[in-house]
């Protein structure tokens, strides 16, 4: 089955920009279907970015990020060919992980 | 954006921070026995900031003081966001040791939108996109040395994004 997670790692040398997009409704438990009736909450609540055994990166969020949401950072370190693992965990406790290689 | 601050919560910080450190200082003669410690500390999902209803009240839960602003936050947000379901919102620092950075946007059901760990190592900048009701405030804050640093920006929504 295709991931959810697509992860691009791009070392410069110094430092590592990672770019990572999600597919994940992020339903807010605001919003209401044709019906009426509210849509149950439902969102990432947790993403973790992990190098070399440690976590170089760890998102908090709530269900006020965008759907399929997308995100940017980078660290230092990190050597073209190596791994970066990535994985999140849902309010509903569904999870995913990738593990990328960085370009 | 002020924030009133709140002598109690700082000080229970403040006892909490104590608490931990004495927690790290007796482990330190075991190898790598910070870096676990501090993690499980800092791991936990904060579900009562997530659920605080205004910007102050998520500011406080998440880290139990005010903030302060700051010209060294760089805040890059829309001036008129189109679609309020997708706001592209990026922050960036010149200030050092920065442990984490937080956004929230004032005018949503539940302020407290995404909050970020910035390990040693990580460069403090983070580009996400959110979902905004309405127009309102978008409110950065980083956390660098122990201290709370905040910028804020207007953005204007046509289309607000937590109505559907």
């Amino acid at each position: 089955m295709a991931s959810t997670i697509r992860v691009r790692a791009t070392s410069s040398g110094e430092t590592t920009e990672v770019q990572a997009l999600i597919q994940h409704p992020m339903d807010s438990g605001f919003v209401k279907d044709v019906k009426g009736e509210i849509i149950p909450p439902h969102f990432i609540q947790q993403l973790t970015f992990e190098y070399d055994g440690k976590s170089v990166f760890v998102a908090d969020w709530g269900p006020a990020v965008s759907k399929d949401p997308y995100v940017k950072f980078s660290f230092k370190g990190g050597k073209k060919g190596d791994d970066l693992k990535i994985s999140w965990v849902d309010n509903k406790g569904a999870t995913d992980t990738i593990t990328a290689k960085i370009q | 954006m002020t924030v009133n601050d709140n002598g109690f919560s700082a000080t229970r910080r403040l006892i909490l921070k104590g608490a931990v450190t004495v927690a790290l200082i007796g482990l330190g003669d075991i190898p790598f026995s910070l870096a676990p410690a501090f993690a499980a500390a800092n791991d936990k999902y904060p579900e009562d900031a997530f659920k605080a209803k205004s910007d102050a009240d998520a500011i406080k839960s998440l880290y139990g003081k005010a903030a302060e602003a700051s010209d060294k936050v760089k805040l890059d947000a829309p001036e008129i966001a189109e679609n309020g379901g997708v706001v592209p919102i990026s922050v960036s620092t010149s200030l050092a040791d920065v442990t984490s950075i937080s956004f929230l946007v004032s005018e949503n059901p539940n302020a407290l939108a995404a909050s970020y760990k910035i390990p040693a190592g990580t460069l403090p900048s983070v580009a996400n996109r959110l979902k905004m009701a309405k127009t309102g405030n978008v409110i950065v804050i980083v956390e660098a040395g122990g201290k709370l640093y905040s910028a804020t920006k207007e953005v204007k929504v046509t289309v607000g994004g937590c109505g559907g």
